[in-house]
């Protein structure tokens, strides 16, 4: 029997999202107060009853939001949270935070905890019209030019050499995006898109074209969560918590012990192992889609297909609507937001609408468990969680 | 705003000795005097064996190409003027990884697996940069 303590102990009871895209009227400081009061009045409940926060860092923030995020945030809200905590391990942190938001509500830290995560790299760049701070090591990356695109390029290479997985593959992971965006009237791009679209848009970072890469918006999101036995009495159906995993195995590629099997097989594992479920029960996934090689990744590390054959399994409409496993039904960050360092976050969102059944003509029908996987830096950090409605408990 | 040149690299006490070895015309890393590991980037850790007794040495400066890419877009002016321009993760024969840029060699002909050896470039007034190309 698993040790973990956390199966179904706690429910998701509020989740919204801001407006996401291009959204110049709001600094990135004004959508975490916006996803906060959106995500407060889907929980109908009022801000004084939140007693935990934790925020992810915003990667466009300098001063008292770089440095003292979560409590500015509090401040912002009005609110003296008794657990307070900012995060900072990139894209995989939403995920996380939910893990630790039900460790903390378990250990008796805080009763209901609000999750906030927002950032506008799109507004931000143009109001700066500076080049991004440099992430690399700036003696030993940093002077040969390394751009994000191109760190995950090396990756996509590394995957395409070893098992054959072709650029007409990554782009079926575009395609697939698009058109789930198509049919969410929020998402940034809407426009459907071909598999050519694709392969002919210009070349970023070979193998990666422009439409490979995910976008750059603006937008945020939250989510309230506090204990099952208490999440009756909000007016959404609780989406339970069932179980995650993380996994910090490097953070520069230079300590990688693989570019093609990454942290997600390790935080995959744990995930399942804790929700006491396996990949054959999963009905949706959400994958950090940053580059469309990485969901073909990160689904052969949570188990979907054999490790090497992700190519394939992208093939054809299967992580489509309508096909055995959709991903993304938002349009994940190459198609409905990718803000910044915020971004899973919006894959909890959209997971917790689908388990409602709210999601219109996206819906997956009879959608009981979700899986997210979040990732950040390159490829390096991870955090997979597990989410289910009330039968699977 | 200025537009933001290449990025020098600012020698360290704990990275000094690598960029003398550059100078040197020499690949130099640190190995664990405990473990008998070598590690790269230079830190005053060893990251094997948790040692601290870290000595500089000659390497072979030889090693073969992990993976790469081709880059065509950069947010930094100073390198999109340069694009297409390769980047590549490097597997030294010693052991330790370095991210480089592959010259004396189309981009277009690069390949995993290809073998290298280092070359050193003037990069600003005071810094040899460790670059690689075919063998």
């Amino acid at each position: 029997m698993s040790r973990y303590g956390l199966r179904g102990a706690m429910a998701i009871v509020g989740a919204a999202d801001t407006k996401v895209g291009a959204v110049p009227e709001l600094t990135s400081a004004q959508l975490q107060t916006e996803a906060a009061r959106l995500a407060l009045a889907d929980a109908a409940i009022s801000k004084d009853r939140i007693d935990g926060l934790i925020t992810c860092n915003a990667s466009v923030e300098r001063g008292p939001l770089k440095t003292f995020h979560a409590e500015m945030v509090a401040e912002l809200l009005g609110i003296a949270p008794r657990f307070c905590l900012t995060g900072a391990v990139g894209g995989a942190l939403p995920v996380l935070m939910m893990e630790h938001a039900a460790a903390a509500i378990a250990a008796g830290l805080c009763h209901t905890v609000l999750l906030i995560s927002a950032d506008n790299i799109l507004s931000a760049a143009k109001r700066r019209a500076a080049v991004p701070e440099p992430w690399d090591d700036p003696q030993f990356e940093e002077p040969y030019g390394p751009t994000t695109p191109a760190m995950y390029a090396l990756i996509a290479r590394a995957h395409m050499h070893r098992f054959g997985t072709t650029s007409e593959q990554f782009a079926a992971v575009a395609v697939a995006c698009r058109r789930h965006a198509s049919m969410n009237p929020g998402a940034h791009k809407r426009e459907p898109i071909a598999l050519a679209d694709v392969l002919n848009s210009r070349m970023i970072a070979d193998p990666l074209h422009l439409l490979d890469c995910s976008l750059v918006s603006d937008g945020g999101a939250a989510i309230v969560m506090t204990a099952a036995q208490r999440a009756r009495d909000f007016p959404n159906p609780p989406v339970y918590f069932l179980g995650a995993g993380e996994a910090h195995p490097y953070l520069s590629l230079l300590h990688a012990d693989s570019l093609t099997h990454s942290g997600a097989i390790q935080s995959g594992r744990q995930a399942y192992a804790a929700a006491g479920v396996a990949p054959r029960d999963i009905d949706l996934a959400f994958v950090y889609d940053a580059f469309t090689p990485m969901a073909i990744i990160y689904l052969e590390d949570l188990g979907f297909c054999p490790k090497g054959e992700g190519g394939r399994f992208v093939e054809g409409g299967n992580i489509e609507l309508g096909g055995p496993l959709p991903i993304n039904t938002h349009g994940g960050l190459l198609s409905y937001c990718h803000a910044g360092l915020a971004n899973s976050i919006f894959h909890i969102t959209e997971a917790v609408r689908q388990l409602r059944g709210g999601c219109g003509a996206r819906q997956v029908n009879g959608a009981k468990l979700a899986i997210i996987h979040g990732q950040g830096g390159r490829a390096s950090t991870h955090g997979t969680a597990i989410l289910g409605t009330a039968e699977t408990l | 705003m200025d537009a933001p040149g290449k990025l020098i690299p600012v020698p360290t006490q704990e990275t000094a000795p690598f960029w003398e070895g550059c100078k040197a015309g020499e690949l130099r890393l640190q190995r664990c005097a405990d473990c008998g590991r070598y590690q790269f980037p230079p830190q005053s850790f060893c990251r094997s064996c948790a040692g601290g007794r870290l000595a500089w040495s000659a390497t072979s400066g030889c090693g073969k190409v992990l993976s790469y890419t081709i880059v065509y877009w950069s947010p930094n002016p100073a390198y999109a003027a340069d694009a297409p321009y390769s980047l590549a993760l490097i597997q030294l024969n010693e052991g330790p990884r370095m991210l480089t840029n592959v010259t004396g060699c189309p981009p277009r002909q690069l390949q995993i697996g290809m073998e290298v050896k280092v070359v050193f470039e003037q990069c600003g007034p005071a810094i040899m940069l460790p670059k690689f190309q075919p063998l």
